[in-house]
């Protein structure tokens, strides 16, 4: 069986090196993903090219694989993997190229709202847009709920479909791309500190994970290393960052149950790890903080004593949070075995994740990609088999946990030094694994000689997650989805992107 | 007291029911929120939103039928009605001879019954699924209710409220296991039927896990006004229920002294004042169950009703 490392043992070095393949070598990709040998990491396009990112779960090898597609075909990876499919639409909406085969041939991000079509590829006017066909469900006594894509309380957009027998949801379609805010269009051109911000401006939750994402692939396509101090100053507001959305989620699903308590009481945690964040860093979501090549602001004593105030608190206030969650039956009695999702699905779209981590995939990029100053940082990636919504809880509950010791360590071990090197520009491709909050985020970004972006592609979290979220609702009863979405919390914005 | 007399008292009750409700619904968010540690809204926010509401125009789904602009004021009259008939602050009141329990079901039961088919006249998929939800409960809740009557009239002989008061309060009643059980049942039936936590949320946003808000959902302008209204009278209306029923003390008989109709006022404003605090804190210490296990909770108050008046004739026979 040929296995990742023969296709790519020809490449330079570096952990995403980037190989041109024939559509035979293309066409066995897909077969490996549908054995489940290899996982999708990515997948996106050029007016003339398809790229795949793919990892080798066994090996751990990773690398991507670039098909032309002058004609403006390419074969399809979707009729293999499933977890291709929406990528697949994607690629066709904002570049224009066809999947040949692809089951699948609807409109995804493109709701016909467009001045243009294919936005990143060869543009065209727009034509009127046809009727989104929802995929048919027929039975007896069925009957649809459509919901969005305004929703009643303070959240981002997106349709869901259900199609329910009385309580019991038979089937949930999503359908997504109401946020889509063109930022790889944006993107192209730009210089690099404006392309840093917009980077940052992904999905504003998790800010800081986008910001690394997008530096740590200028880096890595301009050769430069980061100054170690500032490789811990990003660590530090990677884990703050983490532990606000844990800890916002954690309350968030519980208030779906309608136990508020939780919800008062994690806000309220919440709230002092955004001040923390903001007199240490100077913003209460840490955006535009880091820039690549190092870090914007560097932090003072001060903002050192602050951030350990902060973790002697929450290590006192979260265990007995903690233990009103595990003692509350009627709590306990929703999240238990509600929004299943099996380890299989989990592995064969590759989500990653808490959403990964509750099912059984271990998946961290702080682990499985190490670099600075994760490699020699003591800690562990929580995993639990059951896969329901509870099991999501308990998993962000010991990421929790996991961040307030590296955090500790972080800043104990703090170096003195610079904390920002300067950019030397060249025509290079660069691409990187980050994990955020939700889990891994890719980036991958070719750079001008000028120092200006030719081309990126941030490939948020949620993409694969959002398919699963259709999968763990079935069988359940329709007034649980909201307590199953808030245990995914994905991210609209990061996936319309 | 004379026939003006009574009339009087009834129109101070009925005026009492409707002035007080949207105070109880505040008394509730309120304590609600400074459980959650947040200062909340005045307790007087509830009669803001009521007004503002009916100052606002009515939004109107074109196929709405004339059922469904009709429905609000028909829930709020029936809600009005049967609050007026639950004693407060005394028994002596025109309508007194009406106050019967089964009279008071009787009238909830057809609000419900007409909120359910406005719910379905526009034809939104949450307004189906609230009505659905809310025949639901009903179909447990209203036996659950009509057992606990039966029990209560077995105990007390009668199913009018004044005389299970009158028969409650009497000096001869010992300790009596059935009356506790029912009292228990009763709350239980009080809970579900006003749509709270763990049963309802009223508070939430998320439409699919509404019961009765999902029903109400079309409704705008005065419309909502009258519903909200008559939300809160039914809170009201079944607190005063439970303390009539279970602590009638303090209520002003026939013939009483302004002296005792004052002290009757004032333990009434006690009691509503009391409830409000303990429902507010339940709510915050539980989560929602899930809806298919409502009729399990239900069938509890169900079973307790059945027990209460089992109980009854097996102390009865011995």
């Amino acid at each position: 069986m040929i296995t990742l490392a023969d296709i790519i043992v020809d490449a330079a070095a570096g952990q995403w090196p980037r190989v041109p393949v024939s559509a035979d070598l293309w066409d066995l990709a897909g077969q490996q993903l549908a054995a489940g040998t290899w996982t999708l990491v990515a997948h996106w396009g050029e007016p003339t090219t398809v790229h795949a990112a793919l990892r080798e779960p066994a090996t751990g090898t990773t690398g991507i694989l670039s098909l032309d597609a002058t004609n403006g075909h390419f074969p399809s990876l979707g009729r293999y993997a499933p977890a291709a499919r929406r990528l697949e639409r994607t690629i066709r909406d904002l570049v224009g190229l066809e999947p040949e085969g692809a089951p699948d041939l609807r409109s995804w991000l493109d709701h016909g709202r467009w001045d243009v079509r294919h936005p990143l590829g060869v543009q065209v006017p727009a034509v009127a847009p046809e009727p989104y066909r929802f995929l048919p469900v027929d039975g007896e006594g069925l009957h649809q709920i459509p919901v969005g894509p305004v929703h009643a309380g303070i959240i981002e957009p997106g349709h869901f479909r259900f199609t329910a027998s009385g309580e019991t949801v038979v089937r949930l379609e999503e359908r997504l791309g109401y946020v889509h805010k063109g930022i790889e269009g944006l993107l192209l051109g730009a210089p690099l500190d404006r392309a840093a911000k917009l980077a940052g401006r992904a999905s504003g939750d998790s800010t800081v994970a986008y910001a690394i994402a997008f530096a740590q692939a200028v880096e890595a396509a301009c050769g430069v290393s980061v100054p170690l101090r500032a490789a811990y100053l990003r660590a530090i507001m990677l884990e703050l960052e983490r532990i606000a959305n844990h800890v916002g989620d954690i309350g968030a699903v519980c208030n779906d149950a309608a136990f508020s308590l939780m919800h008062a009481h994690c806000a309220i945690m919440r709230e002092r790890v955004l001040r923390a964040a903001d007199l240490a860093f100077g913003h209460r979501l840490m955006m535009d903080r880091v820039v690549p090549g190092g870090i914007a602001k560097d932090i003072d004593q001060k903002g050192k004593s602050h951030i350990s105030k902060l973790l002697a608190q929450i290590g006192k206030q979260f265990p007995a949070l903690i233990t009103i969650y595990e003692d509350t039956a009627s709590l306990q009695d929703r999240t238990v075995r509600t929004g299943m999702v099996r380890h299989d699905l989990v592995a064969q779209f590759g989500a990653g994740g808490y959403v990964g981590r509750a099912s059984g995939r271990s998946f961290d990029a702080r682990k499985n990609f190490p670099c600075q100053p994760y490699e020699t940082l003591d800690f562990e990636v929580p995993t639990l088999e059951r896969g329901d919504v509870d099991a999501r809880v308990r998993i962000r509950i010991r990421e929790v946990e996991q961040s307030l010791s590296l955090l500790r360590q972080l800043l104990a071990q703090l170096p003195e030094g610079d904390i920002w090197v300067p950019i030397i520009p060249r025509l290079a491709e660069g691409s990187t694994l980050v994990e955020g909050f939700r889990g891994d985020i890719f980036a991958w970004v070719r750079m001008n000689e000028d120092g200006t972006i030719a081309r990126c592609h941030l490939r948020d979290p949620s993409c694969f997650q959002w398919p699963l979220l259709e999968v763990a609702i079935d069988g359940n009863i329709v007034a649980d989805f909201p307590l199953c979405n808030k245990s995914f919390n994905c991210s609209y914005a990061g996936h319309d992107l | 007291m004379g026939i003006t007399g009574t009339l009087a008292l009834q129109a101070v009750q009925a005026i009492l029911a409707v002035a007080l409700a949207p105070l109880l619904t505040g008394l509730v968010r309120k304590m609600k929120a400074r459980l959650l540690c947040r200062l909340g809204a005045s307790i007087f926010q509830p009669y803001r939103d009521i007004f503002r509401l009916l100052r606002k125009e009515v939004v109107l789904a074109p196929n709405a039928s004339w059922l469904f602009s009709g429905v609000p004021y028909f829930v709020c009259a029936a809600t009005w009605v049967a609050a007026m008939l639950v004693p407060t602050f005394t028994f002596d009141v025109r309508l007194a001879p009406a106050a019967d329990l089964i009279a008071i079901v009787g009238l909830l039961a057809s609000a419900r019954f007409a909120l359910a088919l406005a719910g379905l006249d526009v034809g939104t998929s949450f307004g189906g699924i609230g009505a659905s939800r809310e025949m639901m409960i009903a179909s447990v809740a209203e036996p659950a209710m009509l057992m606990l009557i039966f029990s209560l009239a077995l105990v007390a002989g009668t199913t009018r409220l004044p005389d299970i008061a009158a028969f409650v309060q009497s000096p001869a009643l010992g300790l009596h296991i059935s009356l506790m059980l029912a009292f228990v049942g009763l709350v239980m039936i009080a809970v579900a039927e006003n749509g709270r936590i763990p049963i309802d949320n009223p508070a939430t946003h998320l439409e699919l896990t509404m019961v009765h808000e999902a029903m109400v959902l079309e409704y705008s302008g005065r419309h909502l006004a009258l519903i909200e209204l008559a939300s809160s009278m039914k809170l009201l209306l079944y607190v005063s229920l439970v303390s009539a029923v279970f602590l009638p003390w303090g209520i002003a008989s026939d013939g009483a002294s302004a002296a005792q109709y004052g002290v009757g006022t004032l333990l009434y404003l006690a009691k509503l004042f009391v409830a409000a605090n303990l429902l507010g804190f339940f709510e915050v210490t539980v989560a929602k169950m899930r809806v298919f296990r409502v009729p399990q909770f239900i069938g509890a108050a169900l079973m307790l009703g059945l027990l209460a008046a089992l109980l009854r004739i097996v102390s009865e026979s011995l």
